[in-house]
């Protein structure tokens, strides 16, 4: 057999039937399942009197439209309600494990399948939502579907796919003070493009992403799609198999050790051939963020904006300066002092226990800047858990930041916690698209580290100056 | 799903590349439970001022794209977001098809369970094709998608790439799930191997 790389392996190794075209029937082991994408897929299987296939294959929790401030009362905004009290009599129709809202397992999607051992290496993982990829951290094929797709996996376990094409990206060296796996990946997007990865799967290799922990291997993954890749992948390692040892829903004893025996042919064969390879040195890495309204608008933190004037095609041009005007920016202006209205830390990207860890390092000892806005909303309510534990909260709060309950929040704006128009946030999410956080909200993409910086000073800042 | 035949129609140019799923429909209107009623909300951010008013150089604003059935972008159209919220919006808008030099995949593959065609074409036929839709509605496009070709005004035919697969189900108006389920027996040969092969494969259960 040819070399094979790690995404053809999980590929081969869930292929149901090739029908005549190339397509293939791709059998899920993991359907993740939220209230947003899903209320029209449980109707189509109503209307069409179709079952679930594997309730024992699905996950239900709600993140997106919820309120993450006191979770004892009720949902003031009445179609969020609709969607949530929705979600809760489908789960209970159809038979879905589902974390409630008042359940500490409660969070967003991505952060609770790999912290409940839902999410493992080698499976196939999708959800009727794009940062699926985050899953591949773990060394799972997971990706993000439309609502038609979450029907389809609902009613058969299988999705209709053609293979993706394989792409590599290495990271080599050492990360300097201050730059994390937030950095590399939006430095991997400045450097692919929004558009570089579609139609592949990228593979993330090399010894700066072997010696991430698994919270900055998902951020890494987290953002494929905002690469154009459909998924990211990083192969499993001791690192996983550690992390993976001990979770709810994680074979146990044995059975693990079993398990870990298969994850370890999980790594692409020697000699394994990849259409793209991009290679990155970590030492040409800095602290960035973005400036415009595309997550590949990447700039180092010393940097200044781009100058339109010295783009060649006049659609690109006039797109640069429509991005310059709604960022309310100006060609060679310095990022670093800009100021800032409100800090986001949090979103499937960036509310694990490390990052708010690494977030709270930079604001010990400090206060959020006067007329700054400041929330930390904790990635599951675990995390939260875990955070009060080791005194974070205490260290936020303090510092006058606020302190909430898990969920999407901020990173989309589909609950209360809203940029107002003209607003300028520094984000740990993953998209700075226009209006994203809020209509007419202006985002800067950072890492939390960053983003708490940007907290304490009123403005972008160098976190390499609080170092 | 209605079947997607001929389409005769006005097509409506938005020369700007990365039109992501955001734009297409902000995340405040994705808290329907249904697919319909969407199409008001198409390019929200584009389309409408703070107050609701209108925006009268939006392209959709103008006449007569108002009733156009083709939409034609730069590259990577539908970026971001996985929410079928998009296709579902352009649908209820009235758009049949959507033609750019590039689609981000998962946008890309929820247009055709919604019987929007998206057509795949380089940059330079975009931007003649965009020419043609200025002219509004002497510009007319036909897509003809048993012949795989875009007819310009003037009579000239493009041809334009397709899966098979996703021809025939576009043509016929059917629904996948229904053609997978014949396979059943396969995936549930494949599922029981895969159980004595990997004993440790955990089920989901919650108390």
């Amino acid at each position: 057999m040819a070399a094979r790389t790690l995404f053809d392996k999980i590929w081969d190794s869930h292929v149901v039937e090739r029908l005549e075209d190339g397509t293939a029937i791709l059998y899920i082991d993991r359907h993740l399942v939220h209230e947003v994408t899903s209320p029209q897929a449980f109707e189509g299987l109503r209307i069409s009197g179709r079952r679930l296939r594997r309730p024992d294959a699905t996950i239900a929790v709600v993140d997106h439209n919820v309120p993450t401030s006191d979770r004892t009362l009720p949902i003031e905004e009445p179609e969020s309600r609709n969607q949530i009290e929705t979600l809760e009599r489908n789960v209970r129709e159809f038979g879905v494990p589902y974390f409630p809202l008042l359940s500490e397992r409660q969070g967003i999607v991505h952060v609770v399948g790999p912290e409940q051992g839902i999410s493992l290496p080698g499976m196939t993982i999708v959800c009727g939502d794009s940062h699926t990829s985050t899953h591949g951290a773990l060394g799972a094929l997971a990706f993000g579907i439309g609502t038609s797709e979450v029907e389809h996996v609902m009613a058969t376990q299988t999705l209709l796919q053609k293979p993706a094409r394989n792409m590599k990206v290495v990271v080599e060296g050492t990360l300097g003070a201050g730059v994390t796996a937030k950095d590399v990946m939006l430095a991997i997007i400045g450097t692919i493009g929004t558009a570089g990865g579609t139609g592949y799967v990228i593979e993330f290799a090399g010894s700066t992403i072997r010696g991430l922990d698994m919270a900055g291997r998902m951020t890494i993954c987290n953002m494929s799609i905002e690469a154009g890749a459909r998924a990211g992948l990083v192969a499993p390692d001791e690192t996983t198999f550690e992390y993976v040892r001990g979770r709810p829903f994680a074979p146990q004893g044995e059975a693990f050790e079993q398990a870990v025996a298969y994850w370890k042919t999980l790594v692409a064969d020697e000699g394994a051939q990849y259409d793209k390879v991009v290679e990155l040195r970590a030492e040409d890495i800095p602290p960035v963020l973005t400036w415009g309204t595309s997550p590949e608008t990447v700039i180092p933190v010393s940097g200044t904006v781009p100058d339109p004037a010295a783009e060649g095609d006049e659609a690109k041009r006039a797109q640069m300066q429509r991005m310059l005007d709604y960022m309310g920016l100006e060609a060679g202006q310095k990022i670093a002092g800009v100021p800032v209205d409100v800090v986001f830390i949090g979103s499937c990207t960036n509310s694990r226990i490390e990052d708010l860890r690494a977030a709270a390092a930079i604001v010990a000892g400090r206060h959020v800047a006067p007329g700054v806005r400041a929330m930390v909303v904790p990635g599951s309510g675990i995390v939260k858990a875990q955070a009060e534990r080791e005194g974070l909260d205490q260290v936020f709060l303090g510092a006058g930041f606020e302190w909430r309950e898990a969920g999407c929040s901020m990173c989309l704006g589909m609950n209360p916690d809203r940029l107002t128009p003209g607003q300028r946030c520094a984000s740990t999410s993953n998209r700075n698209f226009e209006g994203r956080q809020g209509p007419g909200g202006r985002t800067h993409l950072l890492s939390p580290a960053m983003a708490a910086a940007a907290a304490v000073t009123g403005h972008l800042t160098d976190v390499r100056e609080l170092i | 799903m209605e079947k997607f035949t001929v389409l005769t129609a006005i097509a409506a140019p938005l020369p700007e590349a990365n039109v992501d799923t955001d734009k297409i429909i902000p995340a405040r209107f994705l808290k329907t439970t249904k697919r319909s009623g969407l199409g008001v909300h198409a390019f929200d951010g584009m389309r409408y001022n703070p107050d609701g008013s209108e925006k009268p150089d939006f392209v959709l604003n103008r006449e007569p794209y108002r009733k156009a059935g083709i939409l034609i972008t730069h590259d990577n159209l539908g970026c971001g977001s996985s929410r079928e919220h998009a296709p579902w919006a352009l649908l209820d808008f009235g758009i049949r098809c959507v033609i750019a030099p590039s689609f981000a995949d998962i946008f890309f593959n929820n247009c055709f369970k919604n019987g929007i065609l998206p057509i795949r074409l380089p940059r330079e036929i975009c931007d003649a094709l965009m020419d043609d839709a200025r002219l509004g509605a002497n510009g007319r496009l036909t897509i003809d998608l048993e012949r795989q070709v875009v007819v310009r005004p003037d009579g000239e035919e493009i041809g334009f790439e397709i899966d098979p697969l996703r021809k025939h189900l576009l043509l016929e108006g059917l629904d996948d799930i229904g053609q997978t389920m014949q396979h059943e027996g396969a995936i549930s040969t494949f599922e029981a191997a895969r159980g004595q092969a990997q004993p440790w494969q955990t089920r989901i259960v919650i108390d």
